[in-house]
């Protein structure tokens, strides 16, 4: 029982140093603008004072240059941009034609790899089952959630109470799941809620996890349980942007609550519901921590994020990471331009 | 400040005004059951969340044998899961009090950086004229199609041995030692939040009137001055906004944490550590039930004070082009 605050005295020192850069860097970017400007202006003044003085015509005034001041409010965004972001990705396309040395070329192989390896194959099965199921339960269940609540009472409780699972890590949120899954032998008695459940029933305790295909909708499971929150916040707040005396047309036209949903609730909403599908799709394409957590990949569970760590980190091939990644990339261009194109138009419209 | 925040549940619908007694009935009648379904389906939303917190503070042959239900037929209350897994020296229990030292450690400047930088840069892309601006302002955008594991092997590289171009060394290596590690972690954090910060600030920053910029310039201000004196104070909502966005973020990181800050007690925040517990000892329940609240009540307290923020940002984020 002993924790030697004194060993994790480093540590704060390497925060401060941290936090000391930090002003460092802002505050002296914002000093260095605040006075060199200030310098040049003084000079005119000074050279206008002494023309004058002379009765020679005043030196043109220039244009204060815009251009630097942009520089410099850029310079860290461009910097850390470039070298942490722009560079790397463009290396890890270049990698991912490369042998496991990243000495030699070897073309397209890695990605012949990638669809031809019957494990990786069922790694990207995996993935599309991911990215078609959790957008859809997800966004399916928010809605139906958000016009629920748009009726009830506690309203802020209850949306709290789902929205909550969005504040707790991938990572905490699959032990959570990993508890209610929880296994023990038929003799003993239940741990997990679920095998309770099950026994309680009359059926005989699993252990889920290992049970492939099973396991992986399971484990989306976790990812709805967290996603739906998004969706429900999202879009409970459409749901009361929409006018007040569209939906009083409609009442007093006498329509039923079925057809005010698909008539009325549908059309106004539907850009944010475009927006939460497109957000939670991918977010799931990118899932990591889940699948790490649970199972470690393990029984038929991996998707591509974990796959590529794996490949990458683990055991030695970059090339073969660097395919997947790349291949993630191009699974959420599509995605993403799709939606900004939408938005254009949304806001031409 | 608010005005150029969406406002969150400010359409309030009005309500109906029913005239028929009927109609009042029913309504009563359908907001009853509506409550009653919404609550139900809350309560059983957080049924996981809530077993897992009464096991923690349950003790150690209990967790194992029976199930957290039984609590509450059998009462037994216990602190020691938390004084174990928290502060115990031996390294199977967790020493949990360390790694959360490291995600504090983490957090902080991983979510400072990006916020200064990220509204230097949106400032400028707003409100200083200059050529290719535009330009520069989609190229931003753009990057946050980006997924960050396009990044993870080159720029792990670039830590390790630094930046050689045609057999010269341009770069050293950073050779960072035990908990110098932390500058890596930053620096990866700070560049992946980019993108997404600079396009959040500037929906917020363009939208400030341009009255006030343009009498602030006719006064002769400069933009450092302006951005300080007149845009900084504006943006604070946004700025939290973000800000409790990125910290969320990265506190609940495990890929970022796990590549750059290793898996040592010296560096790794809570979640790598906890990854780690729930792979190697994934039957130690007393341990990863109070390790795993360990780790999520930090982000539920902010989640829980800022919320409001939280889902402003959250909208302006997604819904507002």
């Amino acid at each position: 029982m002993e924790f030697d605050f004194a060993e994790e005295q480093p540590k704060f020192l390497m925060l401060m140093y941290g936090l000391i850069a930090f002003v460092a860097v802002v505050g002296g970017l914002l000093l260095l603008l605040d006075v060199v400007p200030a310098w040049f202006a003084r000079r005119r003044e000074a050279q206008l004072v002494a023309a004058s003085a002379g009765g020679a015509p005043p030196p043109r005034r220039r244009k204060p240059r815009e251009g630097l001041f942009a520089l410099f409010f850029l310079l860290p965004t461009l910097l850390f941009l470039i070298v942490g972001l722009v560079v790397p990705a463009i290396r890890t396309t270049v990698l991912s034609l490369m042998d496991k040395d990243s000495a030699n070329w070897v073309g397209l192989r890695n990605y012949g790899w990638m669809f031809s390896e019957p494990s990786i194959v069922r790694v990207l099965t995996n993935t599309l089952i991911w990215v078609l199921l959790v957008p859809l339960v997800a966004t399916a269940f928010g809605l139906i959630y958000a016009v629920l609540v748009d009726r009830a009472r506690l309203e802020s409780l209850a949306k709290s109470l789902i929205f909550l699972p969005m504040a707790i890590s991938f990572v905490g949120a699959t032990i959570i799941w990993k508890f209610v899954y929880a296994f023990r032998g038929e003799e003993q008695e239940q741990i997990g809620l679920l095998n309770q459940i099950v026994v309680s029933l009359g059926g005989e305790p699993k252990q889920w996890l290992l049970d492939s295909p099973l396991n992986t909708f399971l484990l989306i499971v976790i990812m709805i349980w967290i996603q739906a929150g998004f969706a429900m916040v999202v879009l409970s707040a459409a749901i009361k942007a929409i006018p007040a005396d569209i939906v009083e047309a409609a009442r007093l036209d006498g329509v039923t609550p079925w057809q005010m949903f698909w008539r009325i609730t549908m059309p106004s909403i539907r850009p944010a519901l475009i927006v939460v599908v497109v957000t939670i799709s991918i977010a799931t394409l990118k899932v990591f921590d889940i699948v790490r957590t649970a199972t470690n990949g393990n029984y038929d569970t991996s998707v591509i994020a974990n796959e590529m760590y794996n490949q990458a980190f683990r055991y030695g091939e970059p090339g073969q990471g660097s395919a997947l990644a790349v291949f993630l990339f191009i699974l959420v261009t599509p995605i993403v331009i799709y939606q900004i194109r939408n938005l254009r138009k949304q806001r031409e419209g | 400040m608010t005005t150029a925040t969406p406002t969150v549940g400010a359409g309030v619908q009005a309500t109906a005004k029913k005239t028929t007694r009927a109609g009042r009935v029913r309504k009563r009648l359908n907001s009853r059951t509506a409550t009653l379904v919404s609550i139900i389906l809350a309560l059983l939303w957080t049924v996981p969340t809530f077993g897992l917190f009464i096991s923690s503070f349950r003790p150690e042959n209990q967790i194992k044998t029976t199930g957290w239900w039984t609590f509450f037929t059998d009462p037994q209350f216990t602190f020691e899961n938390y004084q174990e897994v928290l502060f115990s020296s031996s390294s199977s229990s967790g020493q949990l009090a360390s790694y959360f030292i490291n995600s504090l450690a983490i957090t902080i400047p991983s979510v400072l950086f990006p916020t200064a930088f990220a509204a230097l840069a949106a400032y400028a892309l707003a409100w200083i004229n200059f050529k290719g601006r535009d330009w520069l302002y989609i190229a931003i955008f753009a990057l946050q199609i980006v997924p960050l594991q396009m990044a993870l092997v080159p720029l792990l590289k670039f830590f390790s041995t630094g930046v050689t171009v045609a057999g010269v060394q341009v770069l050293p290596a950073w050779d960072l030692v035990d908990e110098q590690k932390f500058a890596q972690v930053w620096f990866a954090h700070t560049c992946f939040a980019l993108p997404f910060a600079v396009y959040l600030l500037h929906n917020f920053i363009a939208q400030l009137p341009g009255d006030l910029m343009e009498a602030a310039r006719v006064d002769g201000a400069t933009h450092p001055k302006i951005f300080r004196t007149i845009v900084l104070p504006l943006i604070t909502p946004a700025l939290a906004a973000f800000g409790i966005f990125q910290f969320l973020w990265v506190w609940n990181d495990l890929l970022v944490a796990l590549i750059f800050a290793g898996g040592t007690s010296d560096t790794a925040p809570l979640t790598v550590r906890l990854a780690e517990m729930a792979g190697t000892r994934g039957n130690e329940w007393q341990r990863l039930t109070a390790g795993a609240f360990v780790s999520i009540v930090v982000p539920l307290i902010v989640f829980l004070s800022l919320q409001r923020f939280f889902v402003r940002g959250l909208l302006a984020g997604s819904v507002k082009g």
